[in-house]
């Protein structure tokens, strides 16, 4: 057996893969299968149902998180119809398996495929439109599809929305949030590795570029509108994933849910976790969901002692203006966000008790 | 035909309270390139402050409207020191969540003062005002609307032609470099649009709140509706953007009259993609020179 690498003491790189190697050392894979293990063995043995819950749902949403995050960290597109995409994705699962009975295992990935149209058509735009412009466009596109959703009673339900039946794989019936936490952090893992590894491959690299400068990536031969069309394509999957794995978690859905203050969470999250970090974007998702996750139990709280109901009622807006605050404090002061922070302490830990 | 009339002289008020939302914004964008998301809370601080100094502190009406102007001219320039200082130099994406933020803020923080119901100006337009043309009657409030927006864009005109600060904000959004290296003060005009962005936005709020009622959900809706019609004037152009409100109004109406008044919220947004994939840069926006 090779001998295990922990902490270089300085920059031993001999060829251009070991730039580019995930993990610098073994001891970062060590901790990420420990972490693995933890994840999958002992949470689901000890957790709650209600820990499950919370663990479910940041994983939903880090899914459609770290597809955000390919769109903007990376390549520099910013979209404001992420949340209308996951809502897209939770109504294709919803139809495919109630009306057609498609079985779940398959009903995800073509809920997905189905999303990347949609936000490669959505995506169109790009072609000519950039910055500001491009936001707005997508924006439009957000209102569009909650628009559709609502309004296109024969398939969506309108505004009474799906039940979707119980979902079962291979005849397993999922129906507790323990059954759930496998097949969404299994997911999580799968699409993780993936955005992890596209994102060093050639196609990365050119996402990269064209967020840099698009003129000069056109000029070095890359071409912008097809990678651009891609970046939306991917990214939506990502968020067509995690719609379905929502759809089928909730059990019902309506157009409610995905509306633009939903759009505007995902980008609250990437930009919270860090912009161009895929670890940023679970970070921040896990931030996101917690805080919220937080604030409704000091509401909740509030309800049931408060002395009056009148208080809680008048403390429920706080949590829009906390949220809005913490969004504000991150960008002033972090402007990288948590990943950033987690470097820091990170290479504190390494460099310690020698830090200069 | 009283139908068409009636829809036309609505589509027509809509569209210039519309222009007016978007004269603060498009001077913030103007000068500072921030794409404001707060301004429909801006809208919404304006038009509670006058709210609170009418009906509670029960001060002369043109008294509390000049308070509540110079108020949220201070207001602007602190959210300028406080928020938008700090980020010069930061990503577009940055600055757009920030004033996304700043909105939560803003519309908690009313929402937890206000709640969220509908509250009422006192009535204080004289019912004289209230013009008919032979059919079709116009409200005062709209006639009201008319003049004080006609007011705005008159001094707006001159300020921006003739006043020192107004050339200097003309030169920031011009060229910044070279406007700092001619001596201009250019954080100091951030500052200033903020400032009268946010007096502008108190203006139209005022003007929204007589009309509809004050409604925080109803005024931050408002304000994202901004954003069509300043992305088809394009997003640098004062008159692109009145042009434009007019454009979105009357569609707002005639759809709402014609076809169905669930399209009517969405068709500004479609009518947009449409127009922007012919001219990228909206009717009159200033198309941005590339070089890598």
């Amino acid at each position: 057996m090779r001998k295990l690498h922990y902490h270089l003491c300085g920059n031993y790189k001999e060829s251009y893969e070991e730039e580019l190697a995930i993990f610098e050392t073994d001891f970062g894979r060590t901790w990420m299968l420990i972490g693995i293990f933890v994840l999958l063995v002992v949470i689901p043995l000890t957790g709650s149902s209600y820990t499950l819950y919370i663990l479910n749902t940041i994983g939903i949403y880090s899914i459609a998180a770290i597809g955000l995050n390919l769109l903007i960290g990376f390549t520099g597109q910013i979209s404001m119809g992420h949340g209308a995409f996951f809502g897209v994705g939770a109504y294709a699962a919803a139809v495919m398996t109630t009306r057609m009975g498609v079985p779940l295992l398959i009903a995800l990935p073509m809920a997905g495929v189905f999303t990347a149209v949609v936000g490669m058509l959505f995506g169109i735009p790009s072609l000519r439109l950039k910055h500001l412009y491009l936001t707005i466009a997508t924006l439009a596109g957000q209102f569009i599809i909650e628009y559709i959703l609502v309004q296109w009673e024969g398939v969506t339900g309108g505004a009474e929305g799906i039940a979707v039946s119980n979902a079962s794989i291979f005849g397993i019936e999922l129906d507790s949030d323990h059954a759930f936490f496998f097949l969404i952090f299994i997911s999580l893992i799968v699409l993780t590795w993936v955005m992890v590894n596209l994102i060093r491959t050639r196609f990365g690299r050119a996402l990269v570029a064209i967020r840099d400068n698009d003129r000069a990536a056109e000029g070095m031969g890359i071409p912008i509108f097809k990678y651009k069309l891609l970046a939306f394509g991917i990214s939506s999957f990502y968020a067509g994933f995690a719609g379905a794995l929502f759809a089928f978690y909730m059990m019902t859905i309506t157009p409610e849910p995905f509306n633009m203050w939903l759009s505007i969470e995902f980008i609250a999250m990437i930009i919270i976790g860090g912009l161009g970090s895929v670890s940023g974007a679970i970070f921040g998702t896990i931030f996101i969901v917690s805080l919220s996750e937080i604030l409704s139990m000091i509401t909740e709280f509030l309800m049931n002692y408060g002395s009056a109901s009148d208080l809680s009622i008048t403390i429920a807006p706080l949590r829009e203006f906390i949220f809005g605050l913490s969004i504000v404090l991150f960008i002033i002061f972090e402007p990288k966000g948590l990943a950033e922070i987690w470097r820091i302490v990170r290479s504190n830990f390494r460099l310690w008790p020698f830090s200069y | 035909m009283s139908f068409f009339l009636h829809l036309l002289v609505n589509g027509l008020s809509l569209g210039f309270l519309y222009a007016l939302s978007a004269l603060g914004f498009v001077m913030i964008y103007k000068s500072s390139s921030v794409l404001n998301f707060a301004h429909g809370e801006l809208m919404a601080a304006g038009a509670f402050l006058f709210l609170v100094l009418t009906t509670w502190a029960e001060l002369p009406i043109p008294l509390a409207f000049i308070l509540t102007l110079s108020g949220c001219f201070l207001l602007g320039f602190v959210i300028e020191r406080l928020f938008l200082r700090p980020l010069i130099g930061e990503d577009l994406i940055q600055v757009i969540m920030l004033t996304v933020g700043m909105a939560a803020m803003f519309k908690g923080l009313l929402l937890f003062i206000f709640g969220g119901d509908i509250h009422q100006y006192p009535s204080f337009l004289p019912e004289a005002m209230n013009l008919h043309l032979g059919i079709i009657q116009i409200p005062s409030v709209y006639v009201a609307t008319f003049i004080i927006g006609i007011l705005f864009l008159v001094m707006f005109g001159f300020f921006f032609k003739y006043s020192s600060q107004g050339i200097y904000m003309r030169s920031v959004a011009d060229n910044q470099p070279a406007a700092m290296s001619l001596g201009v003060h250019v954080r100091r005009v951030f500052a200033l649009s903020w400032a009268i962005a946010a007096m502008v936005a108190a203006m139209s709020g005022i003007v929204l709140g007589i009309i509809n009622g004050i409604n925080v959900h109803e005024l931050s809706s408002i304000g994202l509706k901004v954003f069509p019609v300043v992305i088809l004037g394009g997003l640098d152009s004062i008159g692109g953007a009145i042009l434009a409100g007019v454009i979105i109004g009357l569609l707002e109406t005639f759809t709402g009259g014609y076809i169905s008044t669930s399209l009517r919220e969405i068709i500004p947004y479609v009518v947009l993609v449409v127009i922007l994939m012919v001219k990228p840069y909206g009717l009159f926006g200033l198309k941005e020179i590339e070089r890598v």
